[in-house]
């Protein structure tokens, strides 16, 4: 018979399929890719039987752009631009991963601020793709305004982003070493400024979503895949939070001084889809701490790594010292030599683990960089999340999975 | 009916909605009026590049390739060419004949402006590069160099009217 792993097969199976005595067939819809709940280029076959799923097939590579091929023809350095590119809802998450796994081979030590500040973008960003995934969602099941205000504090953090590095979303600011810009003058202001706001703003959705009996009834149940399942699959993050396990990166392993923050990981043990908003508000809470910690806490001193033949040099001192010259000249034409070996660096980005892996074979391009990425994982549940529930909760099903397909296809 | 609606506590949850909803309606509206009104950039803003001249109007950019490597897109295209006695265009050796760049591929990292060693190239405001001919997205030296400073002779010019004396 025909190779079930190849998608599209599930339609010569359901015609091939006899006509059952009482003169019923089984549909097969195609979902995507152009649908707008799947958020980007998902094309989902589903095998329905009247209005229940019976069979799902999730097709995926529509966005596939040949970033990780692209990063071994690159430097170093300009691989990072790439890798803004990979989430293009988390950026940010994606920079300081890639960084972290080159420091890694480098061996390079980062000043406290630069690390601080990472810790505060990262959170930032979080908040960020977490307000798109909540807004997106819930315009899915039917909930307008949500959008709306998630979007307006969104906003916000964009232009937080684009006052730190001149841009909104593809922000490039975290590089090997350190920080590509210093932090702009006036940037405290403005993050306590919208952090003072933003907890009010998680209650306002809260009272829009929480309690409200349609979001419960289209939520509740729904998407139920066990754990062990999840596990084998590969899922990661929130979902795996909402099942009931604590795992995060940023206790288990911790990075970028994550250590030195004081934060709880959220979890609930209903495994749906409610289970999941409730853990991602939570997370968005728990950010919100650790932004506050960051901006109060914020150590002084340099905000790059002390590299030489690594680290651009000041602007002032390339213009007056001979020497600063030369290795600004010959980090920008040739880039630098990054020791031989590999390197496996994990975060917790906001859709779950996301690892960088980084095999250098001593020149100044890397051999070859491979990025697990959360939604490729977290993908891989939706056919034993959707089988066996209605067609209307497969939309519901896949909005908790929260996938970036730019991110799953890369 | 197999689970019981708290309908009070339902009727409860739509009133909260809804105050947030009324709350919001009386709030100022934090819309751009884009097209009608200028947006607002943060200073750093990364958009079309503009070539620096310094306060004599001579071109800062001397040539020297930087941002070309620095490009991770390939984007800008250079000629470089020796300054004479008769044509000064930039201060220092050698100046570019030709700059272009090519707006089809730039992603607007600022990799150029980190790497130009006498701040030539920078990032500008502007924005709107939409055109429906891609073979006008290859903007060329003349297309972004700064105006002349109050007071300063473009070199062209000036290398021109050498030539007419």
């Amino acid at each position: 018979m025909s190779d079930s792993s190849v998608p599209g097969n599930i339609l010569a199976e359901a015609e091939e399929e006899p006509q059952q005595p009482g003169g019923t067939r089984r549909m097969v819809l195609n979902m995507g890719p152009q649908h707008p709940s799947t958020h980007g280029v998902l094309r989902l076959l589903i095998e329905l039987d009247g209005e229940i799923v019976a069979k799902c097939e999730p097709d995926i590579g529509f966005l596939h752009t040949g970033i990780e091929k692209e990063c071994e023809v690159k430097t170093y350095q300009q691989a990072v631009t790439l890798t803004d590119r990979v989430d293009y809802l988390a950026p940010l998450s994606n920079n300081l991963c890639y960084c972290l796994a080159v420091e890694k081979l480098l061996q390079l030590e980062i000043p406290p601020q630069a690390q601080w500040m990472r810790v505060m973008l990262t959170e930032l960003t979080r908040l960020n793709s977490h307000l798109v995934w909540l807004g997106t969602h819930a315009i899915d099941i039917g909930a307008m305004s949500v959008f709306l205000y998630c979007f307006r504090e969104r906003e916000e953090i964009l232009k937080i982003f684009e006052m730190f590095s001149g841009q909104r979303m593809m922000t490039s600011y975290f590089r090997i070493g350190g920080l590509a810009l210093e932090p702009p003058r006036g940037w405290q202001k403005r993050v306590t400024s919208f952090i003072d706001i933003f907890p009010s703003r998680i209650d306002e959705y809260e009272n829009l979503l929480t309690n409200n009996q349609i979001w419960i009834g289209r939520t509740r149940g729904v998407g139920f895949i066990p754990l062990e399942d999840m596990l084998d699959l590969g899922v990661t993050g929130p979902m795996l939070r909402a099942a009931g396990l604590a795992m995060d990166a940023r206790k288990d392993a911790p990075y970028t001084s994550y250590e030195k923050f004081d934060f709880e990981v959220p979890t609930r043990t209903e495994n749906d889809v409610y289970a999941r908003y409730q853990v991602r508000i939570e997370e968005m809470r728990q950010s919100t701490r650790i932004i506050r910690q960051a901006l109060e806490g914020m150590p002084a001193g340099p905000w790059k790594a002390d590299a030489p033949h690594v680290v651009l040099p000041d602007r002032e001192k390339m213009k007056t010292q001979m020497e600063a010259l030369i290795y600004h000249f010959k980090i920008v034409t040739e880039g630098f030599r990054v020791p031989e070996g590999e390197v496996y660096q994990v975060i917790e980005s906001p859709r779950g683990e996301l690892g960088y892996y980084v095999v250098s074979d001593g020149t100044t391009r890397p051999y070859r960089v491979h990025m697990r990425t959360p939604s490729f994982g977290n993908l891989q549940a939706v056919p034993k999340m959707v089988e066996g529930i209605l067609i209307a909760d497969v939309i519901a099903s896949i909005g908790s999975v929260d996938f970036v397909l730019g991110d799953s296809d890369r | 009916m197999a689970e019981k609606i708290d309908i009070l506590g339902a009727a409860g949850a739509i009133a909260k909605g809804l105050g947030v909803t009324f709350k919001e309606m009386m709030s100022p509206t934090v819309t751009e009026n884009y097209p009608d009104e200028p947006p607002k950039f943060e200073e750093r803003f990364r958009g079309s590049h503009i070539l620096q001249r310094d306060e004599n109007g001579m071109e800062k950019c001397v040539a020297c390739f930087l941002c070309a490597a620095a490009c991770p897109a390939d984007c800008i295209y250079i000629e470089a060419a020796e300054n004479t006695e008769t044509t000064r265009i930039s201060g220092g050796e050698r100046y570019a004949k030709v700059y272009n760049i090519d707006y089809n591929r730039c992603i607007f990292c600022g990799y150029c402006v980190e790497a130009c060693p006498t701040d030539a190239i920078t990032h500008g405001h502007g924005f709107e590069l939409a055109s429906y001919n891609t073979s006008t997205l290859i903007k060329r030296k003349e297309d972004m160099l700064a105006p002349v400073p109050p007071g300063a002779h473009a070199p062209v010019i000036a290398a021109e009217e050498a030539a007419a004396h």
